[in-house]
């Protein structure tokens, strides 16, 4: 019975979603008041109906009824709680019904705290919404309803795949979707905007919380999504240019390049045309990943069972958004005026160079992962482009954005004096240099390029600190007062000095973990010693071992530094009954930033096994850093000027008392 | 260096397009290059036998993991044949193999081709469901299907 009543919800809410593509989008061009008003209460019913839809749906599989289709093929009625409640999400219905969930949601949050947005558009851009949401709603309701029953319910489901039994099925995909889908915002307010032909600083400044939203989760998920491919798969690796991560990484980029230029349209009114642009590129790119991850042309875990109708719906879905909107941009973008002028070398210009690399990487990128897919489509030729092209494309574009992020935030508006910027920085050079040279002092002089890496991420740190210190003129007003104008600084300042020191925070991980890794591999018997980076450790041998749903054979291995032991890992190799399928569970051991990494392969005849042994340094840099950034984002959201400073007639704001609008 | 606000506008605007032109002719530059470097082919072990594939050329190796061709050293080490049924080759590695390799199952391996004509696999690509063939072994293997259906 809820079964059906979350069947009944969704249909309700594909049908309300109808009513909110046409009434206020309609209304906002003739400016009818009336219109309008449908906007906000049927968005924020439509988030209700597929709330109780998802609600229905975890209930099913908390009651493990295999009557149901989708719970019989993904959950087990011995599967521990917790991955009961993310088993929801982890197969291909139950996360389309999450991705829409979290679509309805973005549009409720703009109806009840869009208070301050003009009613037209804030009604397009529900409407604008409304066509994303209808779009989806009918991709689930005609090709992958998660209520579908079965007639002769079996007694026993089939379990979730094992790798998905984790705590990082509960993170990763809600944040990354929060992410992914939060720019479906950006996109319907360019749209909007577009629609009523009116885009101006206003508009900047009302997108660019969203955005910081969007770009906070997306980094959030996207850096969690690597550390549970980290630890769980067992092969030591953060990050494998997988398409489908791209297809994570695409948005990612195309959104950090859209909150920049965003700055520049803000202050100066200046990169319009390029910033609506960018905002539908940026959601054209989530798009593109889930049509990329659902429809079966890739190979990967992220790729769920696959239904060729799938696929051809999405692509449809996705040729009528791209090519809609970008039909729209084309007809509409020439009537935005050009905004402020200003000069190659000022705070605007290091922002357009910003662009210029973020979107030369992302356009790579883009290229590495279809261009498998087309030659294969057109010659029958079958490649992998890997981590070398990658590497080599996107590492390069990289360094120079990295050299220039601390010149940004130190130059001036209009017109910038790259001497007095440079001034300011050469205590970040300097701190930079040293590392460099500490970094060869230690490891020598057999890798070159590793410490210039260091010296890069360091600069970018440094640079962000200098930033904090030159805004503040700490040196210059005396610590005390100079203290007290830290707390002065506008949220925006922290946000984008704490977001660059995460960049550099993230870029030194990379760069030690990379370069400086000691691996070994060997088949270890029980006794035997093997030595990392100066830890020795030793296995103790194999037990078996019973879970609530597998069986397990568990390595026992002392960790020793100078003789004295530090710590014990039992990593294991895991049986899923019910699948009969086999996972890794690595041992980590923590010290400082970096990390022991132990995984077995097949145990041998008698008691030896194989073993891969790293000893990673510094390699959780690399997710604290995103953690730095995602920080940033949150201080720039909080800015009051954000909130507060949409410009309005003075009479209006005074008339409407805060948050809700009357109309 | 020049004061760039006595620029004209159009000094300006062609240092802009200028600056953008640069760095997207390096990007396409840094893309063309190494898609002509750094991409791996995939072959099947027909393909391999028939084709001349020169010593060193990194490809990938797709197939079968013939039945009772897995040997095991102590150094870690590993033996095994990947077949497309018509054809076989052998294939070393060094390390840990990915949870769901087994015999008589579909594999793709990273690697070149050693002067002995064994193939020196750097990578056996892992894959995360049991039911699931990697496409490029089910499609070699289909092909295989059909020339052996038109020999008969």
């Amino acid at each position: 019975m809820i079964v059906e009543l979350g069947h009944f919800a969704l249909v309700l809410a594909f049908v309300l979603s109808l009513i909110l593509s046409v009434v206020p989008v309609w209304g906002a061009l003739k400016e009818d008041e009336k219109m309008m008003s449908v906007a906000s209460p049927v968005t924020v019913s439509m988030f209700f109906l597929v709330l109780i839809s998802f609600a229905a749906l975890t209930v099913a599989y908390l009651n493990s009824d295999f009557s149901v289709e989708n719970v019989w093929q993904n959950s087990h009625s011995a599967k521990p709680l917790i991955y009961k409640i993310t088993g929801v999400w982890g197969n291909h219905e139950g996360s389309l019904l999450l991705w829409v969930l979290i679509l309805v949601f973005f549009g409720a949050l703009v109806a009840i705290f869009g208070g301050n947005l003009p009613a037209p558009l804030r009604s397009a851009t529900l409407g604008v919404q409304g066509w994303v949401s209808a779009g989806f709603l009918l991709f689930l309701l005609a090709t992958s309803n998660p209520f579908n029953r079965i007639p002769n319910p079996p007694i026993e489901g089939n379990d979730l795949n094992p790798i998905l039994q984790d705590i990082g099925l509960a993170i990763h995909p809600p944040l990354l979707y929060v992410g992914y889908v939060g720019f479906s915002i950006t996109f319907s307010f360019a749209v909007a905007a577009l629609l009523l032909g009116r885009i101006d600083a206003a508009w900047a400044r009302w997108v660019r919380p969203w955005t910081l939203l969007a770009w906070a989760f997306l980094t959030l998920g996207i850096s969690m999504g690597s550390y549970w491919a980290y630890y769980e798969l067992g092969w030591g690796g953060w990050w494998f240019w997988d398409p489908v991560e791209n297809a994570s990484f695409m948005p990612w980029l195309a959104g950090t390049a859209l909150l920049h230029s965003a700055i520049v349209m803000e202050k100066r009114e200046a990169l319009k045309i390029w910033t609506v642009l960018l905002a539908i590129f940026t959601f054209s790119l989530s798009l593109l990943g889930t049509f990329l991850v659902r429809s079966g042309v890739l190979t990967s875990v992220h790729a769920f069972a696959t239904d060729p109708a799938r696929g051809t719906f999405i692509l449809v879905l996705l040729c009528i958004f791209i090519g809609g909107s970008l039909s729209l941009y084309a007809w509409r973008a020439p009537l935005l005026k050009q905004g402020g002028l200003f000069a190659p070398i000022s705070r605007e210009g290091s922002l357009v160079l910003n662009n210029l690399f973020l979107t030369a990487a992302c356009a790579a990128v883009l290229v590495g992962t279809l261009y498998p897919l087309a030659l294969e489509a057109l010659t029958g030729e079958k490649i992998s482009v890997g981590a070398p092209f990658f590497n080599l494309t996107f590492g390069p574009l990289m360094i120079p954005l990295l050299m220039a992020v601390p010149f940004g935030p130190v130059l001036a508006w209009k017109r910038g004096d790259l001497l007095a910027a440079t001034q300011r920085l050469y205590a970040a050079f300097g701190v930079a240099i040293l590392l460099v040279l500490f970094t060869f002092w230690l490891w020598g002089m057999e890798r070159v390029l590793a410490p210039l890496g260091v010296g890069l991420s360091v600069w970018v740190m440094v640079g962000a600190i200098v930033e904090i210190v030159t805004r503040v003129k700490l040196f210059e007003v005396g610590l005390v007062r100079g203290f007290s104008r830290l707390k002065g600084l506008p949220g925006s300042a922290w946000g984008t000095a704490i977001a660059h020191f995460g960049i550099g925070v993230t870029a030194l991980g990379i760069v030690t973990a990379t370069a400086f890794q000691d691996e070994k591999v060997l088949t270890m018997a029980p006794g035997d010693t093997v030595s990392v980076s100066g830890y020795e450790i030793t296995f103790d041998g194999i037990a078996p071992r019973q879970g609530p749903n597998y069986r397990e054979d568990v390595g026992h291995f002392v960790i020793r530094q100078d003789g004295i032991v530090i710590a014990e890992l039992d990593p294991s190799k895991r049986l899923y009954t019910a699948r009969q399928m086999p996972t890794t569970e690595a041992g980590i051991h923590t010290i400082g930033f970096s990390q022991i990494y132990l995984s077995l392969g097949e145990p041998r005849d008698g008691a030896s096994i194989d073993v891969r042994v790293y000893f990673k340094p510094l390699i959780t840099l690399i997710w604290i850093g995103s953690l730095i950034m995602a920080v940033g984002a949150v201080f720039s959201i909080a800015d009051r000027r954000l909130r507060v400073g949409a410009p309005k007639p003075a009479a209006r704001r005074q008339a409407i008392p805060d948050a809700t609008p009357a109309e | 260096m020049t004061d760039a606000f006595a620029m004209t506008r159009k000094q300006r605007r062609l240092t802009m397009i200028g600056t953008a032109g640069a760095v997207l002719a390096v990007a396409l530059g840094l893309v063309l290059f190494a898609l002509n470097d750094q991409i791996v082919f995939f072959q099947s072990p027909t393909d391999i036998t028939e084709k001349q594939i020169p010593q060193g050329q990194r490809i990938r190796l797709g197939g079968l993991v013939e039945d009772g061709s897995l040997e095991r050293f102590d150094d870690a080490r590993v033996k095994f044949r990947v077949t497309d049924t018509a054809n076989t080759i052998a294939v070393t590695y060094t390390g840990i193999l990915p949870d769901l390799f087994r015999e008589g199952q579909g594999v793709v391996t990273e690697g070149v081709i050693g002067a002995d004509g064994v193939f020196v696999a750097d990578n056996v690509l892992a894959k995360h469901d049991e039911n699931y063939i990697p496409k490029e072994v089910a499609d070699a293997l289909k092909e295989q299907g059909h020339w052996q259906g038109g020999e008969q």
